[in-house]
């Protein structure tokens, strides 16, 4: 077994492998973990040593599922992480998270004058300007947003 | 082809279509020279709706479509009446496709005209969008550069005075980047270039940020000059220093190469003194009288 493997098995849920190191509470904010009176039990890795990234953070859920826009949200946040599907003990299902070309009703623009902050039948909107440093543009306003303004309105 | 297109910034227009447009701005010159009513766009409608004031623009577009032979709704205070009652943008242009056949809108929020374009099944015109975009005063700022010194490639443009608020020369700034200049941006430090839009020019664009007034004059063929507002300043006193080493005199004028422009997206207020005016090199007058047929080529390329 391998050695980060440190906290006890879930028996079905959801692993998010290979957060950067440090980023797991802000994964863990935009899932809403500690707001719904909810019957999933959470296991956070913090900084833990890994062959691949030297150190990274880890999640487990317990009896919980992603949805597209909260694995799109953890794209911006973590762009490396692994998602692991757990069926049972055993992993069903993984995949690495994508940063969307479009970025659609996930981020607040960051430009308080935009049209897209006001009453307006829309959801914000954004195209991938750069992944590495994360760079996005506002398709209304034309505003590029960097990461860490990004991080901020999540 | 521009036909049925709407232009919310000038990114949506292409090299080629720029050139089309400055063609087709010369015989709509020609026209308007010879006084020969046009009639290529009877019948047709064109909504305006400024939320915003404007004298130039609004009259400009009016004055363009009244010439091509169609004719002009719009709503004299559209912040007074549709806003007010809490209707949105979306339903507003929703409501106007159906009284016309080519929208133009100016709104203080950055993205509106954008977002009339997707809720619009007719054209959209963008007439300035907060501190966004205004694309036709881009594309008659080119022309005029086009058309007073026979080309844009190899020139170098110097803009002087409010970088920071200025929609026009962000505007102009990056279709800029299109051609092989050389930029100068000369401002008060209260007044620079947004981040925003420098982190937008391409790495390899020539432009100098911080730019001396003098050494730039001898080698700018455009001066480009823009309003400085009062309201920008706290202190009156600071308004008055600005003003004081931005401003364009017959001095400035003498530093300058001979064949060289001095453009002013106008209204001027203290920025250009009028004894400029005269001066062969003032082109500001020039460059507001080709809003007008820059305005009728695109017009009618959409609607035609
Ligand atoms: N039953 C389980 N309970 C909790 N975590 C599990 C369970 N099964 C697998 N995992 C975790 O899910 C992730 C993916 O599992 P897998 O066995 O594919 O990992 P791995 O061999 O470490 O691969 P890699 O690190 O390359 O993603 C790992 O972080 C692993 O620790
Ligand atoms: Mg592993
Ligand atoms: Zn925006």
């Amino acid at each position: 077994m391998e050695q980060t493997l440190k906290i006890s098995k879930i028996k079905d849920g959801t692993v998010i492998d290979h957060i950067a190191a440090g980023k797991a509470l802000k994964v863990l904010s935009i899932l809403k973990i500690d707001e719904k009176s909810n019957n999933y039990s959470v296991s956070i890795g913090i900084r833990v040593p890994s062959s691949k990234m030297s150190y990274k953070d880890v999640i487990k859920i317990e009896n919980r599922n992603l949805e597209k826009f909260e694995v799109d949200k953890i794209s911006l946040i973590a762009p490396d992480a692994s998602i692991s599907i757990v069926k049972d003990y055993e992993v069903t299902q993984k995949y690495t998270v994508e940063l969307p070309a479009r970025i659609v009703g996930i981020v607040k623009c960051h430009n308080a004058n935009c049209i897209t902050n006001v009453k307006e039948p829309v959801s914000s909107e954004f195209t991938l300007v750069s992944k590495k440093p994360l760079v996005i543009r506002c398709n209304f306003c034309e505003r590029n947003m960097s990461e860490r303004e990004i991080l901020g309105s999540l | 082809m521009l036909k049925n297109r709407s232009i919310v910034s000038i990114d949506d227009v292409s090299q080629s279509e720029l050139e089309d447009i400055f063609k087709k701005a010369d015989e709509m010159s020609e026209h308007l020279k010879q006084g020969k009513p046009l009639k290529i766009l009877d019948g047709k409608i064109m909504a305006t709706f400024f939320y915003e004031p404007s004298t130039r623009t609004r009259l400009s577009f009016e004055s363009s479509m009244n010439r091509l032979g169609g004719s002009v709704i719009s709503v004299s205070e559209a912040k007074s009446s549709s806003v007010a009652k809490g209707e949105t943008l979306a339903d507003t242009v929703r409501m106007a496709e159906g009284y016309s056949d080519i929208i133009v809108i100016r709104h203080p929020m950055e993205g509106a005209a954008k977002l009339a374009a997707r809720f619009s099944s007719k054209p959209i015109i963008n007439a300035g969008d907060g501190s966004g975009q205004h694309p036709t005063q881009t594309i008659m700022d080119l022309y005029t550069i086009r058309k007073e010194l026979g080309g844009i490639n190899g020139k170098t443009i110097t803009m002087v005075g409010d970088l920071r608020y200025g929609r026009t020369v962000h505007s102009l700034l990056l279709a800029l980047t299109n051609y092989d200049v050389k930029v100068n941006l000369i401002s008060p430090e209260i007044l620079k270039i947004p981040d925003h839009i420098i982190s937008r020019l391409p790495k390899d664009f020539n432009v100098n940020v911080s730019a001396d007034f003098d050494n730039a004059l001898e080698e700018t063929d455009v001066l480009y000059v823009t309003r400085i507002q009062k309201e920008r300043f706290t202190d009156q006193n600071e308004y008055l220093s600005v003003i004081g080493s931005y401003s364009i005199t017959p001095e400035t004028v003498e530093k300058m190469k001979e064949k060289s422009i001095i453009m002013h997206p106008l209204p001027r207020i203290d920025e250009i003194s009028p004894d400029v005016d005269t001066s062969p090199n003032a082109a500001y007058f020039r460059q507001a009288s080709n809003g007008v047929p820059v305005r009728m080529a695109l017009i009618s390329m959409i609607l035609g």
